[in-house]
Protein backbone atom coordinates (compact mmCIF):
# COMPACT_ATOMS: atom_id res chain seq x y z
CA UNK A 1 0.00 0.00 0.00
CA UNK A 2 2.72 2.24 0.69
CA UNK A 3 4.49 1.68 -2.61
CA UNK A 4 0.78 2.45 -4.37
CA UNK A 5 0.65 5.80 -2.21
CA UNK A 6 4.42 6.74 -3.52
CA UNK A 7 3.89 5.81 -7.09
CA UNK A 8 0.31 7.62 -6.95
CA UNK A 9 1.72 10.79 -5.61
CA UNK A 10 4.58 10.51 -7.47
CA UNK A 11 3.11 10.36 -11.21
CA UNK A 12 -0.50 10.77 -11.06
CA UNK A 13 -1.81 14.77 -11.23
CA UNK A 14 -4.50 16.20 -9.55
CA UNK A 15 -6.21 17.00 -13.05
CA UNK A 16 -6.01 12.96 -13.85
CA UNK A 17 -7.44 12.15 -10.61
CA UNK A 18 -10.40 14.38 -10.55
CA UNK A 19 -10.54 13.03 -14.28
CA UNK A 20 -10.52 9.55 -13.46
CA UNK A 21 -12.80 10.01 -10.38
CA UNK A 22 -16.02 10.96 -12.79
CA UNK A 23 -16.21 7.44 -14.13
CA UNK A 24 -18.36 5.13 -11.67
CA UNK A 25 -16.71 2.08 -11.05
CA UNK A 26 -18.69 -0.49 -8.91
CA UNK A 27 -15.45 -1.48 -6.90
CA UNK A 28 -15.75 -3.28 -3.55
CA UNK A 29 -14.84 -1.69 0.52
CA UNK A 30 -11.22 -2.15 -0.80
CA UNK A 31 -11.38 -0.62 -4.11
CA UNK A 32 -11.49 -3.99 -5.66
CA UNK A 33 -14.20 -5.72 -8.19
CA UNK A 34 -14.56 -9.50 -8.38
CA UNK A 35 -12.36 -9.04 -11.93
CA UNK A 36 -9.16 -7.65 -9.95
CA UNK A 37 -9.75 -4.50 -11.54
CA UNK A 38 -8.44 -1.75 -8.55
CA UNK A 39 -8.86 1.62 -8.66
CA UNK A 40 -5.83 2.85 -7.14
CA UNK A 41 -3.30 1.13 -9.46
CA UNK A 42 -5.20 1.76 -12.97
CA UNK A 43 -4.73 5.77 -12.01
CA UNK A 44 -0.71 5.31 -11.84
CA UNK A 45 -0.77 3.17 -14.46
CA UNK A 46 -2.87 5.35 -16.72
CA UNK A 47 -0.60 8.31 -15.83
CA UNK A 48 2.00 6.17 -16.78
CA UNK A 49 1.22 5.15 -20.40
CA UNK A 50 -0.02 9.50 -20.62
CA UNK A 51 3.63 10.07 -21.99
CA UNK A 52 3.92 6.67 -24.12
CA UNK A 53 0.17 7.67 -25.48
CA UNK A 54 1.01 11.15 -25.97
CA UNK A 55 4.74 11.30 -26.87
CA UNK A 56 5.96 7.89 -27.67
CA UNK A 57 3.35 6.97 -30.19
CA UNK A 58 2.17 10.46 -30.83
CA UNK A 59 -1.65 8.71 -30.79
CA UNK A 60 -4.25 10.97 -32.77
CA UNK A 61 -7.51 9.32 -32.13
CA UNK A 62 -11.03 10.13 -34.55
CA UNK A 63 -14.22 9.42 -33.77
CA UNK A 64 -14.03 8.27 -29.87
CA UNK A 65 -17.05 9.59 -29.07
CA UNK A 66 -18.43 6.95 -31.05
CA UNK A 67 -18.04 5.02 -28.02
CA UNK A 68 -21.74 5.33 -26.19
CA UNK A 69 -21.63 7.64 -22.67
CA UNK A 70 -22.82 4.50 -21.50
CA UNK A 71 -24.32 1.15 -21.08
CA UNK A 72 -22.66 -2.38 -22.21
CA UNK A 73 -20.63 -1.33 -26.17
CA UNK A 74 -18.10 -3.94 -27.66
CA UNK A 75 -14.93 -2.10 -29.03
CA UNK A 76 -13.77 -3.73 -31.80
CA UNK A 77 -10.70 -4.01 -32.81
CA UNK A 78 -7.65 -5.33 -35.09
CA UNK A 79 -4.90 -6.81 -33.11
CA UNK A 80 -1.01 -6.16 -34.09
CA UNK A 81 2.71 -5.93 -32.50
CA UNK A 82 3.42 -8.83 -29.92
CA UNK A 83 2.24 -6.96 -27.13
CA UNK A 84 -1.41 -5.41 -25.73
CA UNK A 85 -0.29 -1.74 -26.48
CA UNK A 86 -3.04 -1.76 -29.29
CA UNK A 87 -5.54 -2.36 -26.07
CA UNK A 88 -3.87 0.11 -23.94
CA UNK A 89 -3.96 2.94 -26.21
CA UNK A 90 -7.33 2.11 -26.86
CA UNK A 91 -8.18 1.63 -23.01
CA UNK A 92 -6.24 5.28 -22.37
CA UNK A 93 -7.85 7.31 -25.33
CA UNK A 94 -11.41 5.91 -23.77
CA UNK A 95 -10.51 6.82 -20.40
CA UNK A 96 -9.01 10.05 -21.52
CA UNK A 97 -11.53 11.54 -23.51
CA UNK A 98 -13.25 14.50 -22.37
CA UNK A 99 -16.99 13.86 -22.44
CA UNK A 100 -17.58 11.58 -20.36
CA UNK A 101 -14.83 9.05 -20.21
CA UNK A 102 -14.84 5.53 -19.51
CA UNK A 103 -12.92 2.52 -17.91
CA UNK A 104 -13.33 -0.23 -21.21
CA UNK A 105 -12.40 -3.85 -19.93
CA UNK A 106 -9.79 -5.50 -22.29
CA UNK A 107 -10.55 -9.33 -22.80
CA UNK A 108 -7.54 -11.09 -22.68
CA UNK A 109 -5.82 -14.24 -24.34
CA UNK A 110 -6.13 -17.48 -21.75
CA UNK A 111 -2.28 -17.68 -21.15
CA UNK A 112 -2.33 -14.25 -19.39
CA UNK A 113 -3.27 -15.59 -16.16
CA UNK A 114 -0.26 -17.75 -15.77
CA UNK A 115 2.55 -15.15 -16.17
CA UNK A 116 3.87 -14.00 -13.18
CA UNK A 117 2.66 -10.43 -12.29
CA UNK A 118 1.68 -9.44 -15.97
CA UNK A 119 -1.19 -11.47 -15.26
CA UNK A 120 -2.28 -9.57 -12.12
CA UNK A 121 -1.31 -6.23 -13.39
CA UNK A 122 -3.71 -6.72 -15.91
CA UNK A 123 -6.23 -7.34 -14.20
CA UNK A 124 -5.16 -4.48 -11.61
CA UNK A 125 -5.79 -2.55 -15.13
CA UNK A 126 -9.54 -3.84 -15.80
CA UNK A 127 -8.09 -7.02 -18.32
CA UNK A 128 -10.06 -9.86 -18.05
CA UNK A 129 -9.52 -13.44 -19.17
CA UNK A 130 -11.61 -13.41 -22.45
CA UNK A 131 -14.07 -16.03 -21.34
CA UNK A 132 -17.69 -16.07 -22.92
CA UNK A 133 -18.80 -15.98 -19.14
CA UNK A 134 -16.78 -13.20 -18.29
CA UNK A 135 -17.86 -10.88 -21.43
CA UNK A 136 -21.47 -11.70 -20.50
CA UNK A 137 -21.17 -10.45 -16.92
CA UNK A 138 -19.43 -7.69 -18.47
CA UNK A 139 -22.06 -6.71 -20.51
CA UNK A 140 -24.83 -7.52 -17.87
CA UNK A 141 -22.47 -4.62 -15.96
CA UNK A 142 -22.92 -1.89 -17.93
CA UNK A 143 -18.84 -2.21 -19.23
CA UNK A 144 -16.99 -1.13 -22.79
CA UNK A 145 -15.38 -4.09 -23.64
CA UNK A 146 -12.41 -3.83 -25.74
CA UNK A 147 -12.04 -7.20 -27.41
CA UNK A 148 -9.54 -8.47 -30.91
CA UNK A 149 -11.42 -11.34 -32.77
CA UNK A 150 -8.42 -12.28 -34.11
CA UNK A 151 -6.67 -13.00 -30.16
CA UNK A 152 -3.05 -14.24 -30.64
CA UNK A 153 -3.65 -14.91 -34.56
CA UNK A 154 -3.57 -11.21 -34.90
CA UNK A 155 -1.26 -10.26 -32.46
CA UNK A 156 1.67 -12.85 -32.86
CA UNK A 157 1.39 -12.24 -37.00
CA UNK A 158 4.39 -11.15 -39.01
CA UNK A 159 5.63 -8.08 -40.03
CA UNK A 160 5.23 -9.18 -43.57
CA UNK A 161 1.42 -9.85 -43.17
CA UNK A 162 0.78 -6.27 -41.41
CA UNK A 163 -2.48 -4.63 -41.82
CA UNK A 164 -4.11 -8.08 -43.06
CA UNK A 165 -6.85 -9.13 -40.66
CA UNK A 166 -6.65 -12.67 -39.52
CA UNK A 167 -9.59 -15.20 -39.15
CA UNK A 168 -12.13 -13.33 -36.36
CA UNK A 169 -13.78 -15.70 -34.01
CA UNK A 170 -17.74 -15.20 -33.85
CA UNK A 171 -18.19 -15.10 -30.22
CA UNK A 172 -18.35 -11.23 -30.08
CA UNK A 173 -21.07 -11.51 -32.81
CA UNK A 174 -23.68 -13.51 -30.67
CA UNK A 175 -22.90 -11.80 -27.35
CA UNK A 176 -23.79 -8.75 -28.82
CA UNK A 177 -27.11 -9.86 -30.07
CA UNK A 178 -28.29 -12.09 -27.20
CA UNK A 179 -27.10 -8.68 -24.74
CA UNK A 180 -28.27 -6.14 -27.15
CA UNK A 181 -25.04 -4.50 -27.50
CA UNK A 182 -23.59 -1.87 -30.40
CA UNK A 183 -20.58 -2.99 -31.54
CA UNK A 184 -17.58 0.27 -32.21
CA UNK A 185 -15.09 -0.92 -34.65
CA UNK A 186 -11.75 0.46 -34.27
CA UNK A 187 -9.16 0.51 -37.17
CA UNK A 188 -5.67 0.54 -35.37
CA UNK A 189 -2.85 1.55 -37.50
CA UNK A 190 1.13 1.88 -36.27
CA UNK A 191 1.38 -1.14 -33.93
CA UNK A 192 1.84 -3.05 -36.61
CA UNK A 193 5.14 -1.00 -36.82
CA UNK A 194 6.07 -1.18 -32.76
CA UNK A 195 7.49 -4.79 -32.74
CA UNK A 196 8.17 -5.58 -36.39
CA UNK A 197 8.38 -9.66 -36.08
CA UNK A 198 10.14 -12.11 -39.01
CA UNK A 199 9.84 -15.37 -37.54
CA UNK A 200 8.34 -17.10 -34.62
CA UNK A 201 10.13 -19.96 -33.08
CA UNK A 202 7.42 -22.52 -32.66
CA UNK A 203 9.12 -24.82 -30.54
CA UNK A 204 10.37 -22.97 -27.98
CA UNK A 205 7.00 -21.34 -27.66
CA UNK A 206 5.52 -24.65 -27.01
CA UNK A 207 8.09 -25.10 -24.43
CA UNK A 208 7.68 -22.52 -22.64
CA UNK A 209 3.85 -22.58 -22.80
CA UNK A 210 3.74 -19.41 -24.51
CA UNK A 211 1.35 -18.79 -27.83
CA UNK A 212 4.73 -16.95 -29.83
CA UNK A 213 8.30 -16.28 -29.56
CA UNK A 214 9.10 -13.96 -32.43
CA UNK A 215 12.02 -13.47 -34.01
CA UNK A 216 12.18 -9.07 -33.41
CA UNK A 217 14.33 -6.46 -32.16
CA UNK A 218 14.26 -6.09 -27.97
CA UNK A 219 12.71 -2.58 -28.43
CA UNK A 220 9.57 -1.32 -29.15
CA UNK A 221 9.59 1.21 -31.68
CA UNK A 222 7.79 4.57 -31.55
CA UNK A 223 5.25 4.57 -34.57
CA UNK A 224 3.20 6.80 -34.87
CA UNK A 225 -0.60 5.23 -34.12
CA UNK A 226 -3.60 6.58 -35.06
CA UNK A 227 -6.98 4.85 -33.42
CA UNK A 228 -9.81 5.55 -35.80
CA UNK A 229 -13.16 4.80 -33.81
CA UNK A 230 -16.58 3.84 -36.20
CA UNK A 231 -19.64 4.57 -35.92
CA UNK A 232 -21.64 1.98 -34.26
CA UNK A 233 -23.46 -1.36 -35.54
CA UNK A 234 -26.06 -2.85 -33.90
CA UNK A 235 -27.59 -6.21 -34.70
CA UNK A 236 -31.08 -7.81 -34.25
CA UNK A 237 -30.97 -10.13 -31.34
CA UNK A 238 -32.32 -13.36 -34.12
CA UNK A 239 -32.41 -17.21 -33.93
CA UNK A 240 -29.49 -16.94 -36.78
CA UNK A 241 -27.75 -20.08 -38.21
CA UNK A 242 -23.72 -19.96 -37.88
CA UNK A 243 -23.49 -18.70 -41.37
CA UNK A 244 -25.61 -15.62 -41.45
CA UNK A 245 -23.54 -14.90 -37.70
CA UNK A 246 -20.25 -14.94 -39.96
CA UNK A 247 -21.92 -12.53 -42.47
CA UNK A 248 -22.17 -10.24 -39.26
CA UNK A 249 -18.91 -10.82 -38.60
CA UNK A 250 -17.65 -10.16 -41.59
CA UNK A 251 -20.03 -6.86 -41.77
CA UNK A 252 -17.67 -5.94 -38.74
CA UNK A 253 -14.37 -6.79 -40.10
CA UNK A 254 -15.36 -4.73 -43.65
CA UNK A 255 -16.13 -1.84 -41.19
CA UNK A 256 -12.54 -2.37 -39.33
CA UNK A 257 -10.64 -2.77 -43.34
CA UNK A 258 -12.42 0.38 -43.63
CA UNK A 259 -11.04 2.44 -40.71
CA UNK A 260 -7.32 0.83 -41.24
CA UNK A 261 -7.09 1.80 -44.78
CA UNK A 262 -8.75 5.57 -43.33
CA UNK A 263 -5.68 5.54 -41.25
CA UNK A 264 -3.10 4.41 -43.83
CA UNK A 265 -4.09 6.65 -45.90
CA UNK A 266 -4.18 9.52 -43.12
CA UNK A 267 -0.28 8.36 -41.72
CA UNK A 268 2.53 10.81 -43.22
CA UNK A 269 4.95 8.22 -42.40
CA UNK A 270 5.30 5.08 -39.86
CA UNK A 271 7.36 7.36 -38.01
CA UNK A 272 5.62 11.19 -38.68
CA UNK B 1 -22.35 -35.11 27.92
CA UNK B 2 -21.27 -39.18 26.99
CA UNK B 3 -19.70 -41.02 23.88
CA UNK B 4 -22.37 -43.38 23.43
CA UNK B 5 -25.91 -42.46 23.27
CA UNK B 6 -27.94 -43.69 26.49
CA UNK B 7 -32.04 -44.41 25.60
CA UNK B 8 -33.73 -41.48 26.42
CA UNK B 9 -36.82 -42.27 28.60
CA UNK B 10 -39.38 -41.59 26.59
CA UNK B 11 -39.27 -41.23 22.89
CA UNK B 12 -42.15 -39.06 22.45
CA UNK B 13 -41.37 -35.59 20.65
CA UNK B 14 -40.76 -32.60 22.61
CA UNK B 15 -42.63 -29.60 21.85
CA UNK B 16 -39.42 -28.16 20.72
CA UNK B 17 -37.90 -29.85 17.29
CA UNK B 18 -34.72 -32.16 17.64
CA UNK B 19 -31.56 -31.08 15.12
CA UNK B 20 -28.74 -32.98 15.15
CA UNK B 21 -25.56 -30.67 14.45
CA UNK B 22 -22.47 -32.44 13.61
CA UNK B 23 -18.77 -31.09 13.77
CA UNK B 24 -19.66 -29.94 17.03
CA UNK B 25 -16.06 -29.49 17.84
CA UNK B 26 -15.12 -26.47 15.63
CA UNK B 27 -15.91 -22.97 16.27
CA UNK B 28 -18.62 -22.29 13.34
CA UNK B 29 -21.00 -25.20 14.71
CA UNK B 30 -20.67 -23.81 18.05
CA UNK B 31 -21.79 -20.52 16.59
CA UNK B 32 -24.80 -22.32 14.77
CA UNK B 33 -25.48 -23.65 18.06
CA UNK B 34 -25.61 -20.79 19.82
CA UNK B 35 -27.84 -18.93 17.21
CA UNK B 36 -30.20 -22.30 17.68
CA UNK B 37 -30.52 -22.43 21.22
CA UNK B 38 -33.34 -22.38 22.85
CA UNK B 39 -35.45 -22.29 20.11
CA UNK B 40 -34.52 -26.17 19.25
CA UNK B 41 -33.59 -29.03 21.20
CA UNK B 42 -30.09 -29.78 19.92
CA UNK B 43 -27.93 -32.82 19.61
CA UNK B 44 -24.16 -31.86 19.25
CA UNK B 45 -21.79 -34.20 17.88
CA UNK B 46 -18.39 -34.58 16.17
CA UNK B 47 -15.83 -37.47 15.71
CA UNK B 48 -12.79 -35.88 16.46
CA UNK B 49 -13.25 -34.63 19.66
CA UNK B 50 -15.70 -34.61 22.68
CA UNK B 51 -17.11 -31.02 23.24
CA UNK B 52 -19.11 -30.05 26.66
CA UNK B 53 -21.39 -27.65 25.06
CA UNK B 54 -23.75 -27.13 28.13
CA UNK B 55 -26.23 -29.03 30.40
CA UNK B 56 -29.24 -29.00 28.40
CA UNK B 57 -26.76 -30.11 24.65
CA UNK B 58 -26.53 -33.91 24.69
CA UNK B 59 -22.82 -33.85 23.14
CA UNK B 60 -21.02 -37.30 21.57
CA UNK B 61 -17.54 -38.36 19.86
CA UNK B 62 -18.94 -40.76 17.37
CA UNK B 63 -17.26 -42.20 14.54
CA UNK B 64 -20.03 -41.88 11.64
CA UNK B 65 -19.64 -44.72 9.88
CA UNK B 66 -19.88 -47.00 12.99
CA UNK B 67 -22.92 -48.74 13.85
CA UNK B 68 -23.22 -46.77 17.32
CA UNK B 69 -24.24 -43.81 15.47
CA UNK B 70 -27.46 -45.11 14.27
CA UNK B 71 -28.58 -45.47 18.21
CA UNK B 72 -28.39 -41.62 17.85
CA UNK B 73 -31.24 -41.13 15.34
CA UNK B 74 -32.87 -44.29 17.78
CA UNK B 75 -32.96 -42.22 20.88
CA UNK B 76 -33.97 -39.02 19.42
CA UNK B 77 -36.73 -37.95 16.86
CA UNK B 78 -34.26 -35.72 14.98
CA UNK B 79 -36.32 -33.38 12.64
CA UNK B 80 -33.33 -31.76 11.12
CA UNK B 81 -29.39 -32.11 10.74
CA UNK B 82 -27.09 -29.65 9.65
CA UNK B 83 -24.24 -31.01 8.86
CA UNK B 84 -20.98 -28.90 9.46
CA UNK B 85 -18.33 -31.93 10.31
CA UNK B 86 -16.23 -32.23 7.40
CA UNK B 87 -12.57 -32.34 8.02
CA UNK B 88 -10.71 -29.80 6.13
CA UNK B 89 -8.19 -30.53 3.55
CA UNK B 90 -5.55 -29.37 6.08
CA UNK B 91 -5.90 -31.77 8.15
CA UNK B 92 -5.63 -35.67 8.57
CA UNK B 93 -4.66 -37.96 6.12
CA UNK B 94 -5.85 -38.17 3.00
CA UNK B 95 -7.66 -41.54 3.72
CA UNK B 96 -9.01 -40.74 6.97
CA UNK B 97 -10.46 -37.39 5.42
CA UNK B 98 -12.29 -39.71 2.87
CA UNK B 99 -13.55 -42.51 5.41
CA UNK B 100 -15.16 -39.48 7.19
CA UNK B 101 -16.00 -36.72 4.74
CA UNK B 102 -17.36 -39.32 1.95
CA UNK B 103 -18.52 -42.66 3.82
CA UNK B 104 -19.43 -40.69 6.94
CA UNK B 105 -21.50 -38.63 5.15
CA UNK B 106 -23.07 -41.52 3.43
CA UNK B 107 -23.81 -43.47 6.33
CA UNK B 108 -25.66 -39.36 8.31
CA UNK B 109 -27.71 -39.22 4.63
CA UNK B 110 -28.64 -42.73 4.78
CA UNK B 111 -30.08 -42.63 8.39
CA UNK B 112 -31.41 -38.98 7.60
CA UNK B 113 -33.82 -41.12 5.04
CA UNK B 114 -34.55 -44.16 7.12
CA UNK B 115 -35.33 -41.77 9.95
CA UNK B 116 -37.67 -39.40 8.06
CA UNK B 117 -35.71 -36.52 8.52
CA UNK B 118 -37.12 -33.31 6.75
CA UNK B 119 -34.35 -31.29 6.47
CA UNK B 120 -30.74 -31.60 5.92
CA UNK B 121 -27.90 -28.97 5.82
CA UNK B 122 -24.41 -29.91 4.47
CA UNK B 123 -21.25 -27.88 4.37
CA UNK B 124 -19.35 -27.85 1.50
CA UNK B 125 -16.28 -25.37 0.56
CA UNK B 126 -15.90 -23.21 -3.01
CA UNK B 127 -12.45 -25.57 -3.13
CA UNK B 128 -14.68 -27.86 -5.05
CA UNK B 129 -14.65 -25.48 -8.33
CA UNK B 130 -10.83 -25.86 -8.55
CA UNK B 131 -8.40 -22.95 -8.50
CA UNK B 132 -7.78 -22.99 -12.50
CA UNK B 133 -6.26 -20.37 -14.69
CA UNK B 134 -9.47 -20.24 -17.18
CA UNK B 135 -12.24 -19.77 -14.34
CA UNK B 136 -14.51 -16.87 -14.47
CA UNK B 137 -15.03 -14.50 -12.23
CA UNK B 138 -18.57 -15.03 -10.05
CA UNK B 139 -18.69 -18.69 -10.58
CA UNK B 140 -22.30 -19.80 -10.44
CA UNK B 141 -23.84 -23.00 -8.87
CA UNK B 142 -23.86 -24.74 -11.95
CA UNK B 143 -20.39 -24.31 -12.78
CA UNK B 144 -18.33 -28.04 -12.82
CA UNK B 145 -16.75 -28.84 -10.23
CA UNK B 146 -12.84 -29.06 -11.03
CA UNK B 147 -10.85 -29.39 -7.77
CA UNK B 148 -10.63 -33.41 -7.91
CA UNK B 149 -9.09 -32.90 -11.43
CA UNK B 150 -6.66 -30.77 -10.06
CA UNK B 151 -5.44 -32.16 -7.31
CA UNK B 152 -6.22 -35.98 -5.17
CA UNK B 153 -6.38 -34.42 -2.19
CA UNK B 154 -9.77 -32.07 -3.06
CA UNK B 155 -11.06 -35.61 -4.21
CA UNK B 156 -12.75 -36.00 -0.54
CA UNK B 157 -14.97 -32.69 -0.85
CA UNK B 158 -16.12 -32.71 -4.02
CA UNK B 159 -17.41 -36.76 -3.62
CA UNK B 160 -19.09 -35.17 -0.14
CA UNK B 161 -20.68 -32.99 -2.58
CA UNK B 162 -21.60 -35.64 -5.77
CA UNK B 163 -23.06 -37.74 -2.68
CA UNK B 164 -25.40 -34.87 -1.30
CA UNK B 165 -26.01 -33.78 -4.79
CA UNK B 166 -27.59 -37.77 -5.45
CA UNK B 167 -29.54 -37.81 -2.31
CA UNK B 168 -31.02 -34.45 -2.69
CA UNK B 169 -32.23 -35.63 -6.24
CA UNK B 170 -33.05 -39.67 -4.83
CA UNK B 171 -34.49 -38.75 -1.68
CA UNK B 172 -36.46 -35.06 -2.22
CA UNK B 173 -38.08 -35.24 1.01
CA UNK B 174 -34.66 -34.95 2.91
CA UNK B 175 -34.81 -31.24 1.53
CA UNK B 176 -31.01 -31.05 1.45
CA UNK B 177 -29.27 -27.74 0.96
CA UNK B 178 -25.72 -27.78 -0.14
CA UNK B 179 -23.86 -24.67 1.13
CA UNK B 180 -20.38 -23.70 -0.93
CA UNK B 181 -19.08 -21.06 1.32
CA UNK B 182 -16.08 -18.84 0.08
CA UNK B 183 -12.74 -18.88 2.73
CA UNK B 184 -14.59 -18.72 6.52
CA UNK B 185 -12.73 -16.62 8.95
CA UNK B 186 -12.51 -15.00 12.26
CA UNK B 187 -12.45 -15.65 16.04
CA UNK B 188 -11.88 -19.42 16.67
CA UNK B 189 -11.31 -20.61 12.65
CA UNK B 190 -8.74 -22.87 12.43
CA UNK B 191 -8.55 -23.35 8.78
CA UNK B 192 -5.79 -23.18 6.45
CA UNK B 193 -6.59 -18.97 5.49
CA UNK B 194 -7.45 -17.80 8.98
CA UNK B 195 -3.86 -19.34 9.59
CA UNK B 196 -1.98 -17.55 7.29
CA UNK B 197 -4.10 -14.36 8.30
CA UNK B 198 -2.91 -15.14 11.89
CA UNK B 199 0.61 -15.08 11.31
CA UNK B 200 3.11 -12.44 11.11
CA UNK B 201 4.54 -13.90 8.10
CA UNK B 202 2.74 -15.96 5.64
CA UNK B 203 3.71 -17.31 2.29
CA UNK B 204 2.75 -16.12 -1.16
CA UNK B 205 3.49 -17.22 -4.60
CA UNK B 206 5.82 -14.63 -6.13
CA UNK B 207 4.15 -12.40 -8.98
CA UNK B 208 0.46 -13.99 -7.93
CA UNK B 209 -2.16 -12.63 -5.55
CA UNK B 210 -5.40 -13.95 -6.58
CA UNK B 211 -8.57 -12.82 -5.74
CA UNK B 212 -10.27 -13.71 -2.59
CA UNK B 213 -13.83 -13.20 -0.80
CA UNK B 214 -13.82 -13.78 2.85
CA UNK B 215 -16.81 -14.04 5.46
CA UNK B 216 -16.95 -14.31 8.69
CA UNK B 217 -17.83 -17.01 10.82
CA UNK B 218 -20.82 -15.06 12.60
CA UNK B 219 -22.21 -14.06 9.21
CA UNK B 220 -21.83 -17.45 7.63
CA UNK B 221 -22.97 -18.89 11.37
CA UNK B 222 -26.13 -16.22 10.51
CA UNK B 223 -26.56 -18.14 7.15
CA UNK B 224 -26.31 -21.42 8.12
CA UNK B 225 -29.41 -20.56 10.76
CA UNK B 226 -31.19 -19.18 7.83
CA UNK B 227 -30.72 -21.87 5.65
CA UNK B 228 -32.16 -23.98 8.15
CA UNK B 229 -35.26 -22.25 8.63
CA UNK B 230 -37.09 -23.44 5.45
CA UNK B 231 -36.48 -26.67 3.75
CA UNK B 232 -34.79 -25.25 0.40
CA UNK B 233 -33.87 -27.61 -1.68
CA UNK B 234 -30.87 -26.77 -3.59
CA UNK B 235 -26.99 -25.25 -3.80
CA UNK B 236 -25.96 -22.07 -3.37
CA UNK B 237 -22.72 -20.21 -2.95
CA UNK B 238 -22.39 -18.40 0.31
CA UNK B 239 -20.07 -15.24 -0.14
CA UNK B 240 -20.14 -11.38 0.62
CA UNK B 241 -20.07 -8.98 -2.76
CA UNK B 242 -17.21 -7.85 -1.53
CA UNK B 243 -13.36 -9.24 -3.11
CA UNK B 244 -9.64 -8.37 -2.17
CA UNK B 245 -6.29 -10.16 -3.65
CA UNK B 246 -4.57 -12.32 -1.53
CA UNK B 247 -1.72 -10.02 -1.05
CA UNK B 248 -3.68 -7.37 0.15
CA UNK B 249 -5.68 -8.90 2.77
CA UNK B 250 -2.11 -9.61 4.21
CA UNK B 251 -1.22 -6.53 4.24
CA UNK B 252 -4.50 -5.38 5.96
CA UNK B 253 -3.96 -7.91 8.51
CA UNK B 254 -0.45 -6.82 8.99
CA UNK B 255 1.04 -9.68 7.53
CA UNK B 256 3.95 -9.77 5.52
CA UNK B 257 4.28 -12.37 2.36
CA UNK B 258 7.02 -14.58 2.18
CA UNK B 259 7.36 -14.66 -1.72
CA UNK B 260 7.79 -18.30 -2.65
CA UNK B 261 9.27 -19.23 -6.23
CA UNK B 262 6.35 -19.67 -8.31
CA UNK B 263 7.29 -20.69 -12.22
CA UNK B 264 8.01 -23.52 -13.12
CA UNK B 265 4.69 -24.53 -11.53
CA UNK B 266 6.21 -27.49 -9.84
CA UNK B 267 8.31 -25.31 -7.73
CA UNK B 268 6.33 -24.01 -5.36
CA UNK B 269 4.39 -27.42 -4.75
CA UNK B 270 7.58 -28.90 -4.15
CA UNK B 271 8.93 -26.54 -1.93
CA UNK B 272 5.67 -26.73 0.17
CA UNK B 273 5.95 -30.33 0.22
CA UNK B 274 9.44 -30.65 1.14
CA UNK B 275 9.08 -28.27 4.14
CA UNK B 276 6.35 -29.95 4.71
CA UNK B 277 4.28 -26.84 5.22
CA UNK B 278 0.94 -26.99 7.26
CA UNK B 279 0.16 -23.82 7.01
CA UNK B 280 0.10 -23.26 3.14
CA UNK B 281 -0.45 -27.35 2.09
CA UNK B 282 1.07 -28.54 -1.74
CA UNK B 283 -2.25 -29.20 -2.94
CA UNK B 284 -3.70 -25.41 -2.14
CA UNK B 285 -1.14 -23.70 -3.84
CA UNK B 286 -3.21 -23.30 -6.77
CA UNK B 287 -5.71 -21.24 -4.78
CA UNK B 288 -3.09 -18.87 -4.01
CA UNK B 289 -2.28 -18.35 -7.43
CA UNK B 290 -5.86 -18.42 -9.44
CA UNK B 291 -8.61 -17.14 -8.25
CA UNK B 292 -12.03 -19.13 -7.55
CA UNK B 293 -14.46 -15.95 -6.96
CA UNK B 294 -18.27 -17.35 -6.53
CA UNK B 295 -21.34 -15.60 -6.85
CA UNK B 296 -23.60 -15.87 -3.63
CA UNK B 297 -26.66 -13.60 -4.97
CA UNK B 298 -28.87 -17.11 -5.29
CA UNK B 299 -28.51 -17.97 -2.22
CA UNK B 300 -29.09 -14.11 -1.04
CA UNK B 301 -31.86 -13.49 -3.24
CA UNK B 302 -33.21 -17.24 -1.96
CA UNK B 303 -32.95 -16.66 1.77
CA UNK B 304 -32.46 -13.13 2.09
CA UNK B 305 -29.21 -12.91 3.29
CA UNK B 306 -27.00 -9.86 3.78
CA UNK B 307 -23.61 -10.11 5.42
CA UNK B 308 -22.94 -7.96 8.59
CA UNK B 309 -19.25 -8.12 8.93
CA UNK B 310 -17.38 -5.76 6.14
CA UNK B 311 -13.70 -7.14 5.44
CA UNK B 312 -12.18 -4.05 6.84
CA UNK B 313 -14.02 -5.94 10.59
CA UNK B 314 -12.62 -9.31 9.33
CA UNK B 315 -8.92 -8.23 9.07
CA UNK B 316 -8.73 -5.96 12.11
CA UNK B 317 -9.26 -9.05 14.32
CA UNK B 318 -6.21 -10.40 12.61
CA UNK B 319 -4.33 -7.71 12.86
CA UNK B 320 -5.53 -6.90 16.30
CA UNK B 321 -4.88 -10.84 17.50
CA UNK B 322 -0.84 -9.46 16.60
CA UNK B 323 -0.65 -6.62 18.94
Amino acid sequence: MGLKSYLKNLLVSKELDAHLDRIEKPVGTLGFDPWGFNLETSKIALAFFASAYERYFRVKTNGVDNVPSQGPVLIIANHSGQLPIDGILIGYAVANREKDPRYPRAMIERFFPTVPFLGNLLNQLGAVLGDPTNCARMLENDEAVIVFPEGIRGSGKLYKDRYQLQRFGSGFVHLAMKHNTPIVPVGVVGCEETIPAIANIKPLAKMLGVPYVPVALPFIFPAKVILNFGKPIYFENEDLTEEQVTRRVEKVKKAINGLIAKGLEERQGVFE
Amino acid sequence: MSTTPKPSPTRTRSRKKTVLVTGAAGALAQQVINRLRGKYQIVAVDFRELTYLSDDIPSYKIDFTKRVFEDLFKTYAFDSVIHLGRISSSEETRLRRYNANVLGTQKLLDLSHKYGISHVVVLSTFHVYGASPYNPALIEETAPLKAAELTMDLVDSVELENLANIYLWRYPDLNITILRPCNIVGPGVKNTMSRLLSHSFSPVLMGFSPMMQFIHIDDMADAIELAHRQPIRGVYNVAPNDWVSYQEALDQCNCTGIPLPSIPPVLPKAITRLMNLKMFPSYLVNYFKYPVVINGKAFEKKFGFKPQRPLKEIFRYYKEVKD
